[in-house]
């Protein structure tokens, strides 16, 4: 059970919040039909850090950005979703 | 049976325990195991495929041989380590896996027929007529097993529990107490877990005294397992309040598993010897040196008055000291090195071990290659030690990296997650060995894998069938699976596949440590969320204005909500059929309270609520509904409901209640993430309002009899009060009849009900459940999400592409231009009819045996005609009206005949939600 540093409660289990997607699978509703497929179906899987969009369900219900590592868990940083961030 | 080895102290057992029925004595903090071999047992088990006599091997959890089941009733628990479960008085153990007795097992014959079950037997009779599966599954379960799972219930309670420290250490022997103390000692918060009943670890069998770590500040847990090392710290503990069997004291639970945070974790879980592998080793009599060694110094028994040591390392030779002091006889230490160290006992250079041989009573002598000569030695006890492998599960678990030291020939950690650290015989602080011989000379004997009969020749015939990684090799020959994880016997199986493959241990790489690290119970997992607390139950508002109707209640998701109200003498079909008719006929009321339900306000509520829905939203009038549907990214239907507009920015939108969670989730995320400047709240209000549905030929004359207004025409809406209780009442139908949704706040609705009930059982109508709306909406042709909207159907599947909203915009629409979503062959929503009841989730097919082209849905009986009707997912969909088709569902012995039709039996104009 990994432990996450809400930005705006502080560390909570993982128990409390919900994984989304990877910022690079979020599709906008005005994307060419190639595009939302790509993000949908071949999505990339790095074997490091990667970015996620996760909400603090049982807690504050904010979205959240974390930078995780896919293979230790490492989780570097964790920051309130902001929709210009880049991907 | 042989002479009680208990060594003369003066001190007396006061405990009294059984075995396989036979009365037997121990004295307080004997395992079981000890306990056994005071009392001069050696046969213990049968093992897992041949059946062949097994005794006591180990002293720790190690243990692959002694196996037993202990308790009685509910708190029977099989498949128990010996040596891990210490004695109380009344203890009651029984062997396993043998029939009709330990002493006599038919079983046994396996081992005659051991050329027919060789490695991937399992596997093999995978292969082949299905037949012959058919007829090996039975003699497979009923041969090769463990113990069997008690039925009674267990009376004890469990519990979870959760705890923060800075310093958790697993493992209370010399390194682990040392460390605890250090950082108590500088001010942290720490915890020590030990899974024996003692302190001490390695100490307790080389008679050294520990110092206390609760004087040091350690808060210590003893018969405590860390069984699993998660992410971030996080360790799960399972501690044992009452042994195996045993009754807990007065209030206490069984056993607790802990949830622990740790900052910082410290792994001094020491090291297991590994066993020597030579024909007859799994022999009772035949035993770990280590073992040995600690049953003579911690339990005060001597295992054999006759004892051979065979070694390739110093450790040993401590074990041949503590026999001799314990007044046994050190027949010989055979030392497979050139050049042995001095002691004072016979010792043999270049010795090794070749067979031990003896019958079921155990081990009665071995034969050693001694330099170019054989010998033989008379034993009861054979010490051996193929050196120690440190125990790296708690680190890998983690995500540890593992490195290879060939001086002990063992993996010791490396890298890993900069919070664990591991210290002591963990990390390799153990003797050095000579690595091991390769002369095996009958190979089929000789035991790599003890707990799953897998000896060095089931290796060999794995590696000639194939099988070149370890993983492969695991799941062919079962080497390290089941309760042992293969903790005394991975070691050898690698390096026995590294010599066939011609190459080194490392090279031949490791199979992976999962949690729990020893077997853990089914009651410690699930804790107190047992029996009716296995999950919450959630309560309508109305749940007790039910309850006095007598209902019958039916789980959806963690809701409860009333099935049918049968009279006396009434099934639950008959019960439904009457509620559902008097719908039809006359009138009805039900409760809808859990429906998902949104309040959705601000300037930009309609343009949210077009991105969540597939349908038009912006057109909608004030005061009016209408149905709509939501899709997911894929295309997929997700979720259904209605709209309402009660002002100018304020909808209501209703969805399903099973997915009123994941909608909730999903308007946050298009909200949030997709569109966060839209100028809108959402306030989730599904436990907000009471709903009740007022439906039927005479719904209109009733709510109009009791509000006083002229009732909302189809899909309109009105505000009113209801017994004095304000409602809004959105004119809604589920059932196929005018209808009515009277919403109200949860903990006013009671009076509501109570006036609609007494207007409608006066008119000859019924409160009715979800077995009667279900009826109702399949007549109807309504879809529900979970049945028809499967996660696989497109709103063109279901029939709803006309209300899709062409200008797109909505989450889902991109995706349905996906060519393959308009295959003329994907199951689509058709109706069936028959003059029988259409077997529920049936396959349809032709004919018998022909290509399953569809499936059965929901199906419920006509209402007002005999016959069945049924909803179907049909490859073609409505093209194939019409035809006749099998609805077969041979897992029930059903078949029936039905014919393809539109997905609607009742009213298809809708022409009686018009007054």
């Amino acid at each position: 059970m990994m432990l996450i540093d809400c930005p705006y409660c502080g560390e909570r289990a993982q128990a409390e919040f919900t994984y989304e997607r990877t910022l690079d699978s979020i599709v906008s509703l005005d994307m060419p039909v190639e595009e939302v497929l790509a993000r949908l179906f071949s999505r990339a899987n790095p074997r490091g850090e990667d970015r996620e969009l996760w909400r603090h369900t049982f807690g504050c219900r904010q979205w959240l950005v974390l930078r995780r590592h896919r293979r230790t868990h490492a989780i570097a940083a964790v920051d309130p979703y902001a929709p210009d961030d880049p991907e | 049976m042989t002479a009680p080895r208990r060594i003369a102290d003066g001190a007396t057992d006061s405990l009294r325990f059984t075995f396989d029925g036979r009365a037997m004595t121990a004295r307080p903090g004997d395992t079981l195991a000890a306990a056994l071999l005071a009392n001069g047992v050696s046969l213990v088990a049968r093992s897992f495929k041949y059946h062949r006599p097994r005794g006591i091997m180990a002293a720790g959890v190690e243990e692959p041989n002694a196996l037993v089941t202990v308790g009685e009733g509910g708190r029977t628990e099989p498949n128990t380590r010996a040596t891990d479960v210490f004695v109380y008085d009344g203890l009651v153990a029984r062997s396993q896996n043998a029939w009709p007795s330990l002493n006599f097992d038919m079983g046994a014959m396996n081992g005659m027929l051991a050329r027919f079950l060789p490695a991937g037997f399992y596997y093999k009779t995978f292969f082949g007529p299905a037949s012959r599966w058919m007829l090996y599954e039975r003699f497979i379960r009923r041969a090769a097993g463990l113990g069997k799972a008690p039925v009674d219930r267990d009376p004890d309670h469990f519990e979870h529990r959760a705890a923060f420290c800075d310093v958790l250490v697993v493992g209370g022997g010399p390194a682990g107490i040392q460390v605890a103390r250090d950082a108590a000692a500088s001010g942290g918060r720490v915890i020590l877990v030990e899974q024996d009943a003692l302190l001490g670890g390695s100490a307790l069998r080389d008679g050294i005294a520990v110092p206390d770590p609760v004087q040091a500040g350690v808060r210590m847990m003893l018969r405590t397992t860390a069984s699993g090392n998660w992410d971030h710290g996080f360790v799960t503990l399972v501690e044992r309040i009452a042994e195996p069997g045993q009754q807990p004291p007065a209030g206490m639970p069984a056993q607790r598993l802990w949830h622990v945070r740790a900052k910082r974790i410290v792994l001094a879980t020491g090291a297991i010897e590994r066993p020597l592998t030579f024909a007859g080793n799994d022999r009772p009599g035949v035993m770990l040196a280590s073992a040995v060694r600690a049953y003579i110094r911690r339990h005060g028994v001597l295992a054999g008055q006759r004892v051979v040591i065979a070694t390739n390392n110093d450790d040993a030779y401590r074990t041949a000291d503590a026999a001799r002091e314990a007044g046994g006889t050190v027949v010989a230490i055979l030392d497979s090195r050139p050049e042995p160290p001095a002691a004072e006992h016979p010792t043999f250079a270049d010795a090794v071990p070749l067979a031990a041989h003896g019958g079921r009573g155990g081990v009665t002598a071995i034969t050693a290659r001694v330099g170019a000569t054989t010998r033989r030695f008379d034993a009861d006890v054979v010490a051996m030690s193929g050196g120690f492998t440190p125990v790296v599960h708690l680190h890998s678990q983690a995500g540890g990296t593992l490195g290879w030291r060939e001086d002990i020939q063992a993996f010791v950690p490396e890298g890993g997650p900069e919070w664990i650290e591991s210290v002591g015989s963990a990390v390799g602080e153990v003797e050095p060995i000579a690595p091991a011989s390769a002369e095996l000379p009958d190979p089929k004997h000789s035991f790599i894998d003890f707990q799953n009969d897998v000896a060095a020749s089931d290796v060999d015939l794995a590696w000639r069938e194939g099988y070149r990684s370890v993983e492969h090799l695991k799941r062919y020959t079962t080497l390290g699976m089941a309760t042992d994880q293969g903790k005394t016997s991975n070691m050898a199986g690698l390096a026995r596949l590294a010599t066939s493959a011609g190459v080194t241990i490392p090279q031949a790489g490791l199979t992976t440590f999962r949690p729990p690290y020893t077997p853990l119970t089914l009651g410690a997992m699930a804790g107190a969320d047992g029996g009716g607390h296995a999950a919450p139950r959630r309560r309508i508002a109305l749940h007790d204005v039910h309850e006095a109707r007598a209902a019958l209640w039916q789980p959806l998701g963690l809701w409860h909500r009333p099935r049918a109200y049968p009279q006396i003498g009434e099934t639950l079909h008959d019960a439904a059929l009457r509620e559902a008719r008097a719908v039809r006929t006359i009138a009805g009321l039900t409760d809808v309270s859990t429906l998902a339900k949104f309040a959705v306000h601000g300037p930009d509520a309609a343009r949210l609520l077009e991105m969540v829905c597939a349908t038009g939203i912006a057109k909608l009038a004030v005061g009016r509904g209408r149905y709509t549907f939501m899709l997911r990214e894929d295309g997929m239907v997700l979720d259904d409901g209605t709209v309402w507009r009660l002002d100018e920015n304020g909808y209501l939108l209703t969805s399903s209640t099973g997915g009123a969670d994941r909608m909730e989730a999903h308007l946050s995320y298009v909200h949030r993430v997709l569109a966060p400047t839209l100028r809108v709240s959402v306030v989730a209000q599904q436990e907000h309002y009471a709903g009740i549905a007022l439906a039927g030929p005479r719904a209109a004359a009733i709510l109009a009899d009791l509000t006083g207004i002229e009732p909302p025409a189809h899909m309109g809406l009105a505000r009113a009060k209801v017994a004095g209780v304000p409602a809004l009442i959105l004119a809604a139908s589920y059932s196929g009849e005018r209808a009515f949704e009277l919403y109200a706040a949860g903990h006013d609705a009671a009076p509501i009900w109570g006036a609609i009930e007494d207007k409608v059982r006066a008119a000859g109508g019924f409160p009715y459940g979800l077995e009667a709306l279900e009826f109702l909406r399949i007549e109807k042709g309504h879809v529900v999400i979970g049945a028809e909207a499967d996660g696989r159907t497109t709103p063109h599947d279901l029939g709803l592409e006309r209300m899709l909203r062409k200008a797109g915009g909505f989450v889902g629409a991109q995706a349905l231009a996906r060519p393959a979503l308009a295959a003329p062959d994907r199951r689509r929503l058709v109706g069936l009819v028959s003059s029988e009841q259409i077997p529920e989730g049936a396959m349809l097919v032709a004919n018998h045996g022909a290509t399953v082209e569809g499936h059965v849905t929901s199906a419920g009986p006509r209402l007002l005609e005999s016959g069945g009707a049924a909803l179907a997912l049909l490859a073609g969909g409505m093209a194939r009206e019409g035809e006749t088709l099998l609805a077969t569902s041979p897992t029930r012995d059903r078949h029936v005949r039905v014919t393809v039709t539109a997905p609607v039996f009742h009213d298809p104009d809708g022409a009686r939600y018009r007054d």
